[in-house]
């Protein structure tokens, strides 16, 4: 794989970075034949995040080297993200960026050709790795809105940058309204934390497709992220969402590239907020079920709180490099270490740990039905997750 | 108990968020009480506090349209709340471009301090975000504690340079010592110092003024040249100066010696008064 970046596309990839810098710690990057991806996940798989370059962005874009497959990889985020750590020198002092993959080193090459004829390479080590899919529609969602990153950066600003969650809602009259989420307190707790509300009019956006009375509670730290990437690219941003529990899609887009971040929300069962108009908030969208084909019903319905993302197996004769794959199965999550947003009492009956139906596999994360490319030679190992719970 | 008011006019709302800050800096948590002519945020000299309290006094009309109020009852027309200094205090810098702000006592499943910002908004529609800061309505009982401090009979009063200065001295000092002896005189001088078996280090001001005294007689009797003095924890001076982000417009500083140092601030028609007490 090698690409070329010029001029003040080197900022705005070094923007996003900073943007996935703030999901996960590992980035993924896959050269495709639509451009350049580069993903990541958290750690407790309830957030995906992920920015695709088309070929146009670059000045010269080749994935692959002919008659070869095109590699993909895994490098450190910390790593990947020093290159571009001060976004005001990139944008002064860079003129060209290349980003070379394969070929004789053993290392992603990131070489940035700065004024002055000074040269800086970055020699990052990779590891192989399956490909981070995370399989989501926008379309499948009921509700969407669509404003400026402005006003959604002005609609968060009255939030302290320490707030974790907030919850985003159509209120009465068709407003907009983002709400700060706390965890409930003891009821004695003497200490009770400011709750902030920020109410804006549809008028302020270019799209607003939602009933009113529905919510979902998200990251606002992990929104923040796609969100000043957005600002400082002047895109609009999307949000498409469901119900609570289901995931809120995140999107930006422009001629050049485009932007996904996908965010666990919580589940009415975890919601302790008031609803923002009506007494009752809206009843859960039909189970998943209703999506799926007939036939396939063995795990969980999305009301089960585990958002993990499945990663597609490929049969690749080279998997001997490969990191064996791993399917994640809320059966083998331990109980005790629940996910963010899930609850311990979830139903996590009707999963049978360990075997994947053949042929196909849901992933719960985002509850479609994913058939990979490749069918996985005989079931493939699961390996159970680290237990890393929710801290 | 009820209360309601509106500031339209930008640049009290500035004041007020000021004001607002300034409190935040120097008490954690503080009492709002609510009268019919003024407000006062209020820090009381309890243990809690380390002996540290202020009197932060405003008229209401000077910053508020309108303001309406109902107390307890009708002879004990007050409202006191016990609140965190900085919930309100973030809550006002979010009112930069505010059309209208307006404060209310609520009560969402607990008593609250709802603040309502209508923001200036480039569209037709407003923007409005709401606050709403937890607060601890105090018992009537509880009032005595609560009330303006007597000014102690002072044996030097002096005016203080500039607070700024006077800040990044201390602020150095903190680095060598806890213990700060803070003394003037009737000449205008003023010294601050702090004594450690390696060193001691003194800053001496000078021709600072001294306001005419209350009591002539005392004056007289002292002899201009000498200095009383208080042994003072030199963190909670640095606390109070780290509040004021303004010069005031009068600065008095009152010693009692070994006892209590009391500073008598003016920041336009906002007073402030703050006492830290000797160690003991």
């Amino acid at each position: 794989m090698k690409c070329l970046v010029t001029g003040g596309n080197v900022k705005v990839l070094g923007k996003a970075v900073h943007s996935l810098s703030r999901i996960g710690d590992e980035l993924y990057l896959e050269p495709l034949e639509d451009g350049l991806s580069l993903r990541t996940v958290n750690s407790s798989r309830s957030a995906y995040a992920c920015f695709l370059f088309a070929p146009l962005f670059f000045q010269q874009y080749q994935a692959a080297a002919p008659g070869q497959e095109a590699l993909r990889c895994k490098i450190l985020m910390k790593s990947f993200l020093a290159v571009f750590r001060s976004l005001a020198t990139v944008e002064r002092s860079v003129e060209k960026c290349c980003i070379s993959l394969g070929g004789r080193s053993s290392r992603l090459v990131v070489q940035l050709h700065c004024k002055y004829g000074v040269r800086k390479t970055h020699n990052l080590s990779f590891q192989d790795c399956e490909s981070l899919q995370a399989v989501f529609d926008p379309a499948l969602c009921s509700n969407v809105l669509r404003a400026p990153a402005r006003v959604l950066g002005e609609a968060v600003l009255p939030f302290p940058p320490a707030l974790a969650e907030v919850t985003l809602g159509i209120g009465c009259g068709r407003r907009v309204i983002l709400r700060s989420y706390q965890e409930e307190e003891e009821a004695d707790s003497t200490v009770k934390a400011m709750v902030t509300e920020m109410s804006i009019g549809q008028e302020d956006f270019q799209q607003l497709q939602a009933q009113e009375g529905v919510a979902i509670t998200f990251c606002l730290k992990e929104f923040r992220g796609l969100l000043s990437f957005a600002e400082s690219a002047n895109l609009s941003l999307s949000v498409y969402f469901d119900a609570p529990g289901r995931p809120a899609i995140f999107a930006v887009s422009d001629s050049l590239l485009d932007g996904h971040f996908v965010l666990a929300t919580l589940s009415e069962s975890d919601l302790h907020s008031p609803a923002l108009c009506s007494p009752e908030l809206r009843r859960l969208a039909p189970p998943l079920q209703a999506h799926s084909t007939p036939h396939l019903d063995d795990f969980a319905n999305d009301d089960i709180d585990s958002y993990m993302i499945a990663m597609e197996t490929t049969a690749d004769s080279e998997g001997s490099r490969a990191v064996p794959s791993i399917s994640l199965f809320p059966g083998l999550r331990p109980p005790c270490s629940p996910g963010p947003y899930s609850e311990d009492n979830e139903a996590e009956a009707g999963t049978q740990p360990g075997t994947p139906p053949p042929k196909k596999f849901r992933s719960l994360f985002f509850g479609s039905i994913l058939a990979p490319a490749h069918s996985p030679p005989g079931p493939s190992p699961v390996l159970a997750e680290d237990s890393e719970g929710e801290g | 108990m009820k209360f309601r008011a509106k500031i339209v006019d930008a640049a009290c709302l500035n004041h007020f968020t000021r004001v607002s800050a300034m409190i935040a800096k120097l008490a954690k948590t503080c009492t709002l009480r609510i009268s019919p002519q003024k407000l006062n945020f209020i820090l009381s000299d309890k243990v809690a506090s380390g002996g540290v309290s202020m009197w932060c006094e405003l008229e209401q009309e000077n910053f508020f349209r309108e303001f309406q109020m109902e107390g307890v009852s009708a002879e004990n027309n007050a409202i006191y709340l016990e609140l965190m200094s900085e919930n309100l205090s973030r809550a006002l810098k979010t009112a930069q471009n505010a059309r209208a702000l307006k404060i209310k006592l609520t009560n969402k499943h607990f008593p609250c301090l709802t603040v309502s910002i209508e923001l200036l908004s480039v569209s037709s529609s407003s923007r409005i975000v709401t606050h709403d800061i937890p607060v601890k309505v105090i018992p009537r009982k509880l009032w005595k504690d609560l009330q303006e401090p007597t000014v102690p009979v002072s044996d030097v009063s002096i005016y203080l340079p500039v607070l700024k200065t006077m800040k990044s001295i201390v602020e150095k000092m903190k680095n060598i010592s806890n213990h700060l002896i803070i003394e003037a005189n009737l000449s205008g001088e003023l010294n601050l110092k702090i004594e450690t078996e390696l060193v001691c280090v003194t800053t001496h001001f000078k021709d600072l003024g001294n306001p005419p005294s209350a009591s002539e007689d005392a004056s007289r009797d002292r002899d201009p040249e000498q200095m009383a003095e208080v042994h003072i924890d030199i963190r909670k001076l640095l606390q109070f100066l780290a509040g004021q982000q303004v010069n005031p417009t009068k600065a008095v500083c009152n010693i009692v010696s070994n006892k209590i140092v009391h500073f008598d601030l003016l920041h336009e028609d906002v007073s402030l008064q703050y006492f830290i007490p000797a160690f003991s």
